[in-house]
């Protein structure tokens, strides 16, 4: 499907971006609703929009950096950021590196953490790069494709409300960065604020998941278009990531544990007219693997997304409940996240399911 | 003996009931002045029983003209909002995502300060004494006495916004002050938005409760009344003046609770059928089961539990049209008395075709002998088809279950429903929303986060319902009779302790009812 790319976020734009971001966060990453408002109010307040650049924009040796939210959701709907905390903790890798930042990335598409970026951006009056790091949301920091490709984590930024900035400088695993990073969120009250890693162009081009914010948009656009039409948006989206309409039908039951941190738990779906057609999904913040009839359709890091049948809302693993009449929408992970490398990190195993092997849908998210 | 009265849009319906019996009801248009309406329905009704009002324990009240006032932009008081949480939430003021001209009519007048909790507990910042006083002086200089006060986590800890209205109080004593922690959920900006909301409609709240207290007054009425909530649950007519919001979307929960009680099911889908529109709702342990997304109310986004139904353009004053076939959305509503053909009117509506089908015997019968048998078995096939679609779409599961039809437009409902187990249109099923009002229960609400590292599941638990008993007993339930209704349990990730959000539902049977 030709599409032209993304030159600019303005108010326009905010609504469908916040939407398609929601859609590619496959159940986890987090609302999109404080970060769009944000944008908003953001846009309002200061006037002008966004520039989007697309990768090859950025020359080799110029900075950027990712950046992103840390913490659980819940705090994220009650403590609101000051404002100020990406600026602050981009701030200070700038004058850690001795380098101005020449663009901002997004780490993570799917999810809370795709507005982020862009709302610094405005603020720093950054342009921000067309694409990012997952291509759909992960529960973890390592699960991107800058450190699968063994780039560095560190230096990282993290910052709170106060004011307060810490760099983490060095460190002997992604796992310790990830393991710091999460124990200094704790402290900072359940949420902070995250810049890294810190990219030169170079690594940036050869990393980055390419168009991934024009494909939210687009996303948001199908289902912002197909509401005022009173139609259905799934196949639309499911066509935009070049997948399918999994299943249809209502969810029969939702059942959640805690483990290390996580949310986890396992889903049932019946299809309209025929309850012996079932759909069962595993998620662990995000959705994981979806059986149907007992056949494995679909695994991470493939993407499942369920929307409300209706009007294409996406729906987060938390907000999963008995009676809900959705559609569940499979699509075929990036490229960059298929790789041998990319699988041990990414695939079915790494979020525990040795029982289950990755089978691609076909073809790739973006292409 | 109680009372049940309903001020819907269009009609107002009340029910006398004996216990669980149903002695007598009434439905009769709206007026434009609720209390002149509530007035008129009670005297209908006391005149058609010969009823000694002095044998009332209670007059249950389920009102739409709160939820209309915010809809109307209407009888709407200038508010401040106080919000507890500097540093944090600058980024997000209050009322950032409201309408412009419903932020308008009641002013953006809203102030930020320090204090505020971690999710934990631990202090944002220290709470600021002076900083508050400083504030409501500002707020008194505008001449502005309606004030909500919110305060990140006040969910987990309420303290700081506790402190915030005794010293708002000092400084401006008639203050009408609303503490978020007393109305919402985990959410700041939904939790505020409702306590703003209910700030600013605590004047017209006591206007419009003090003139139900005169209109019972007036026919001689002492017995304590009450308004319904969108639970389902009462609150006393004082807790009502202070806690308007919580009435929001009591009509459709009123009439599901109606129909579970006039069918004696617990589990089952509701149709009620009105003179616009037919809601199809879910009924769960005999309460309705509740929307999982936010609801904009006037356009402003709540975490309110909201009865989830399914609201479709089908009702009794429904117009029909022959080429291409039509039914609804529009219709003639409370105008159906005058306009459709069977009473004299020039509109042919889905009641017509019903009455020409021979289904019903109501108006004058041969004015409708024109219309064609076979026109209106299709449109009887179409209407079929509106109601199948929109029971399925709300059934939990293909298992059929029962249907029950309530409300003014139930003659439309003349077959069976694909997927019912059985069809039910129980007595009285006209005034189920009144009845629902009648029956209703108290109840009471928590929801925290609980960080089970620090004390077993069944202690955070038990602390929850306790607390919720509280809640049930302070609104003016019976201790003995209270029951936990519901338990949610929400494991929160990413953080440590095991922390995790307890939302528990209290009901008890009404107290000298």
């Amino acid at each position: 499907m030709a599409r032209s790319s993304l030159q600019e976020v303005t108010l326009a734009d905010t609504h469908a971006l916040a939407i398609g971001a929601g859609i590619l966060g496959t159940g986890g990453g987090g609302n999109t609703y404080i970060g769009r408002v944000w944008l908003e109010h953001e846009l309002k307040k200061r006037g002008g929009s966004i520039p989007v650049i697309q990768v090859d924009d950025v020359p080799d040796d110029a900075l950027t950096v990712a950046i992103g939210g840390m913490g659980a959701p819940t705090v994220g709907i009650e403590k609101f950021p000051k404002g100020d905390e990406y600026q602050n903790a981009v701030r200070a890798l700038e004058s850690h590196a001795g380098q101005k930042m020449f663009a901002l990335v997004i780490g993570e598409i799917g999810g809370s953490n795709a507005l982020r970026p862009i709302i610094c951006a405005l603020q720093m009056g950054l342009p921000v790069v067309d694409g990012d790091g997952m291509g759909r949301a992960f529960p973890e920091l390592q699960m991107d494709t800058f450190a699968i490709a063994g780039l560095s984590l560190t230096p990282m930024a993290l910052s709170d409300v106060h004011g307060n900035v810490s760099i983490l400088h060095q460190a002997d695993s992604m796992y310790r960065v990830e393991a710091y990073a999460r124990s200094l969120t704790i402290e900072m009250g359940g949420s902070a604020s995250l810049a890294m890693p810190m990219l030169k162009g170079k690594e940036l081009k050869e990393t980055i998941i390419r168009d991934t914010l024009t494909l939210a948009r687009d996303m948001g656009d199908a289902v912002l278009k197909a509401r005022k039409r009173g139609l259905e948006p799934s196949d639309d989206i499911a066509a935009l990531g070049h997948g399918r309409v999994l299943f249809r039908g209502k969810i029969t039951d939702v059942e959640r544990r805690t483990t290390q941190g996580f949310a986890r738990g396992k889903l049932k779906l019946a299809a309209f007219g025929d309850p012996n057609d079932q759909m069962e999904i595993v998620f662990q913040n995000e959705n994981l693997v979806a059986w149907h009839n007992g056949e494995v359709v679909c695994t991470v890091p493939d993407l499942i997304c369920i929307v409300s049948l209706e009007d294409g809302e996406p729906i987060g693993t938390e907000m999963l409940r008995y009676g809900l009449r959705v559609a569940v929408l499979g699509m075929p992970a990036p490229r960059e996240l298929k790789s041998v490398a990319a699988l041990k990190v990414v695939g079915p195993e790494a979020f525990g399911y040795t029982e289950v092997t990755f089978a691609a849908m076909p073809g790739d998210l973006i292409g | 003996m109680r009372i049940g009265i309903d001020v819907g849009g269009t009609n107002t319906d009340a029910v006398l009931m004996d216990g669980t019996k149903v002695i007598s009801s009434t439905k009769s248009p709206t007026t434009q002045n609720v209390s002149e309406g509530i007035t008129k329905a009670l005297k209908t009704i006391i005149e058609a029983t010969q009823l000694d009002v002095s044998k009332l324990d209670g007059v249950m009240i389920g009102t739409t003209h709160f939820t209309n006032a915010v809809v109307e932009r209407r009888r709407l008081t200038p508010t401040a909002c106080i919000r507890l949480g500097l540093p944090a939430t600058v980024c997000l003021p209050p009322m950032v995502d409201w309408p412009d001209d419903l932020a308008e009519t009641i002013g953006r007048n809203y102030y930020l300060a320090h204090g505020g909790h971690e999710f934990d507990g631990r202090e944002i910042s220290a709470f600021d004494p002076d900083e508050i006083r400083g504030i409501a002086e500002q707020i008194k200089a505008k001449g502005l006495n309606a004030i909500a006060i919110s305060s990140v986590f006040s969910p987990v800890n309420a303290v700081f916004e506790e402190k915030t209205a005794e010293i708002v109080k000092e400084v401006i004593p008639d203050a009408n002050i609303t503490l978020s922690s007393t109305i919402g959920r985990i959410g700041l900006l939904e939790r505020e938005n409702a306590a703003i909301m209910n700030a600013c409609l605590r004047e017209l709240a006591v206007k419009t409760v003090s003139g139900f207290k005169q209109a019972l007054r007036d026919m001689n009425i002492t017995a304590p009344f009450f308004i319904s909530q969108n639970d389902g649950t009462l609150m006393n007519a004082d807790f009502a003046a202070d806690y308007p919001v919580l009435t929001f979307a009591s009509g459709p929960t009123n009439s599901m609770r109606g129909a579970a009680f006039l069918s004696g099911l617990k589990d089952a889908i509701v149709v009620d059928v009105g003179g616009t529109t037919t809601d199809v709702g879910v009924l769960q342990q005999g309460f309705p089961r509740v929307a999982a997304m936010a609801v904009d109310i006037g356009g402003v986004r709540t975490n309110f539990r909201m009865p989830d139904t399914l609201s479709i353009g089908l009702g009794g004053g429904s117009l029909v049209e022959a080429e291409p076939l039509k039914v609804g959305p529009q219709s003639v509503g409370y105008e159906l008395i005058t306009k459709a053909k069977v009473f004299g009117g020039d509109t042919l509506t889905t009641t017509d075709i019903i009455v020409a089908a021979g289904h019903e015997d109501i108006g004058d019968k041969s004015k409708v002998s024109d219309v064609d048998a076979v026109f209106a078995k299709a449109v009887e096939d179409r209407i079929e088809e509106m109601v199948n679609v929109a029971v399925d779409r709300m059934k939990t599961s293909a298992t059929a279950m029962p249907v029950i039809v309530v409300g003014g437009g139930s003659i439309l409902i003349q077959r069976k429903v694909e997927g019912a187990s059985e069809m039910i249109k129980p007595e009285h099923f006209a005034v189920a929303n009144a009845i629902g009002a009648a029956i209703a229960q108290v109840g009471g609400e928590t929801d925290r986060i609980f960080a089970l590292a620090e004390m077993s599941r069944e202690e955070a638990l038990e602390q929850a319902k306790r607390e919720a008993t509280e809640r049930a007993v302070s609104a003016g339930a019976k201790a003995e009779t209270v029951e936990i209704v519901d338990v949610e349990e929400v494991p929160l990730a990413y953080l440590p302790g095991n922390a995790t959000r307890i939302m528990v539902k209290a009901v008890g049977d009404l107290a000298g009812a």
